[in-house]
């Protein structure tokens, strides 16, 4: 294992300092709450020399992504930072990305999006971008932060994958908390990520190559078919990266986390800041007896059905956190599991919490309250509350679908 | 496991003194977390910020908490709730000019209550030179809960303003060994 070294940095500073020792060709940013702090930091690292990349100030969101995007073209190391509004501005240009096949890194600090105006954590961002093509891993602690981005070029800039990574984290809950975590010496840091490969770049005049051409009707499904190929089989090298940076930093990390589900009559499956207070939950409710675990989902595309399928198989109820407001139908984890549990003929009463929207707060108590709907469904045999429920939502209490 | 409650205006340095506290606590081999609930970012909005000590790892996200120290570095925020989500041995450390017996009076909330009082704000100017009342709150909080001594305190704060010019270095010791003497 290697060297570390004992630190108090937010998820902000965590996702950074994984940026600076990534030795990156070119970053584009531009700045929005919550996620400011990266751009922020980074960028003091070039003024004070620390990086030898460049940094590109651009007039908006869509700008920086289609920087990255030109960057990442021409044959470079390319990362970026957005929440919420800046994501949603990105949004035509992070298709091209994954499109275009191009391994760029983006921290993603999880925020709400307008209307109404909201600073704070939520993941409809993350949702806004969830069939753009680009693997999508959570992290739910600054150290997580830190430690994913990191994995996040080595997985994006395999051969076998060659798809850009966004690594998520909940805004002011991860990205301005600060925890004590470790981080390694830059030399191990870089070796573990390693020097950049060029694929195709389009500064090779020797290789003239076009990129985002025009398809139409005879190859753009074929196009899409084997980029989605590449996504879908990338979970395996996900797990490789993991490994190895496992084994580096002796931090285990797998696309489904599984916290004292062998013999849960009850779970929770969620992914984000939240789950450390899960488990916090579990660890209460486990001291009174009670048979209660916790399923969190650290890779959100490509999903890990396989995963998710072994770590619920001996649940009897199921409630599933989604933290973005679905509109209009069931939350999309909730959707996910109910698809995976079809496909392994898993019955189970599943149950559909809408929560923490805009950054409202969710305690163990919550959470205990959560495992006892849970319970109160296996006790009866049968799903005995509404499918999806609210949390801590202030004023006369809201349900769907009875 | 300790919870402190930072009761401060923004643009005041809680949570760059929040951070501090994690600092120094971490360098003391204890787990830490410091985190802020904004609004929006307006300077001088009243905001909170938090800190969480414990021999453990700490993997609680959540805000809530029933905090053992309530730290006000603001003197104008005691006419706001200051006594919400506390317990029986909360101690209270509040930045004031007044004396404990005159805040007690002015804000009768506090009647029955562990107060301390202490004026970060005179001390901030007379040695930093500037109303910073951050440092030497964490002073006044070194005093009241004697979770550390005041020189290997004001050692680990040398340490983490390294960065900073000497003046401003010294101005921070000055002003947080001057609280830890004034708290009362």
């Amino acid at each position: 294992m290697a060297k570390q070294h004992r630190v108090v940095w937010d998820g902000n500073m965590a996702a950074s300092q994984a940026m600076r020792q990534a030795q990156i060709d070119v970053v584009a940013a531009y700045p929005i709450t919550p996620s400011t702090p990266i751009v922020q930091n980074y960028s003091q690292f070039v003024a004070d020399g620390e990086v030898e990349g460049e940094f590109v100030m651009v007039e908006s969101e869509h700008s920086a992504m289609s920087a990255c995007v030109g960057a990442a073209a021409g044959g470079g190391r390319v990362a970026t930072a957005t929440s919420s509004q800046g994501y949603a501005l990105m949004v035509e240009v992070i298709y091209q990305a994954s499109g275009m096949r191009l391994p760029i890194v983006m921290n993603v600090v999880n925020r709400a999006l307008a209307a109404p105006l909201n600073i704070h954590g939520d993941h409809s961002d993350m949702y806004l971008g969830r069939d753009a093509g680009w693997i999508n891993l959570v992290a739910n602690n600054p150290q997580e932060a830190y430690d994913l981005c990191l994995c996040a070029f080595k997985i994006a800039e395999d051969m076998r994958v060659r798809l850009p990574v966004a690594v998520n984290q909940d805004g002011f809950l991860v990205s301005h908390t600060a925890e004590v975590g470790e981080h390694l010496e830059d030399a191990d840091a870089y070796g573990f990520v390693g020097d950049y490969t060029a694929h195709n770049p389009m500064l090779d005049p020797a290789k003239p190559v076009t990129y985002g051409a025009q398809t139409e009707g005879e190859w753009h499904y074929e196009h899409k078919m084997r980029q989605n190929y590449a996504l879908v089989n990338a979970v395996p090298v996900v797990e490789e990266v993991l490994k190895a940076y496992s084994q580096l930093s002796g931090r285990d990390y797998a696309p489904v986390e599984c916290y004292q589900t062998e013999d849960a009559d009850e779970l929770i499956i969620c992914m984000g800041s939240v789950v450390g207070t899960t488990t916090m939950t579990v660890d209460r409710l486990r001291k009174a007896g009670r048979k209660v675990g916790m399923v969190a989902i650290r890779l959100w595309r490509p999903f890990p059905k396989e995963a998710l399928a072994a770590a619920i198989k001996n649940a009897k109820s199921i409630a599933v956190l989604d933290r973005s407001c679905p509109m209009g139908t069931t939350g999309a984890l909730y959707n996910e599991t109910a698809a995976v549990m079809v496909e392994n003929d898993k019955s189970a009463n599943l149950i559909n919490y809408i929560y923490g929207l805009g950054g409202r707060d969710t305690t163990t108590e919550h959470l205990e309250g959560i495992f006892d709907d849970a319970a109160e469904c296996t006790k009866a045999g049968k799903r005995v509350k509404p499918i999806i429920q609210t949390i801590n939502l202030r004023g006369k209490s809201l349900s769907f679908y009875e | 496991m300790l919870e402190i409650r930072w009761h401060s205006r923004a643009g005041q340095g809680a949570v760059t003194g929040a951070k501090a506290l994690c600092e120094v606590m971490a360098q003391e081999g204890k787990f830490v977390q410091a985190f802020s609930v904004y609004g929006a970012e307006k300077r001088g909005a009243p905001m909170n910020a938090f800190n969480r000590i414990d021999d453990d790892p700490i993997i609680d996200h959540s805000k809530a908490m029933i905090p053992d120290y309530v730290l006000v570095i603001d003197p104008s925020l005691v006419y706001t709730d200051i006594t919400y989500d506390t317990k029986e041995g909360t101690k209270y450390v509040i930045t004031t000019h007044l004396s404990k017996e005159e805040l007690l009076k002015e804000v009768p909330a506090l009647q029955g209550k562990d107060v301390h009082v202490v004026d970060c704000i005179r001390i901030s100017q007379e040695t930093i030179g500037r109303a910073i009342p951050n440092t030497p709150m964490l002073g006044a909080f070194v005093k009241v809960s004697g979770a550390f001594d005041i020189d290997e305190f004001s050692q680990a704060m040398k340490e983490i303003l390294y960065k900073f010019p000497q003046k401003i270095i010294d101005g921070n010791l000055q002003a947080i060994r001057r609280a830890y003497d004034e708290v009362n």
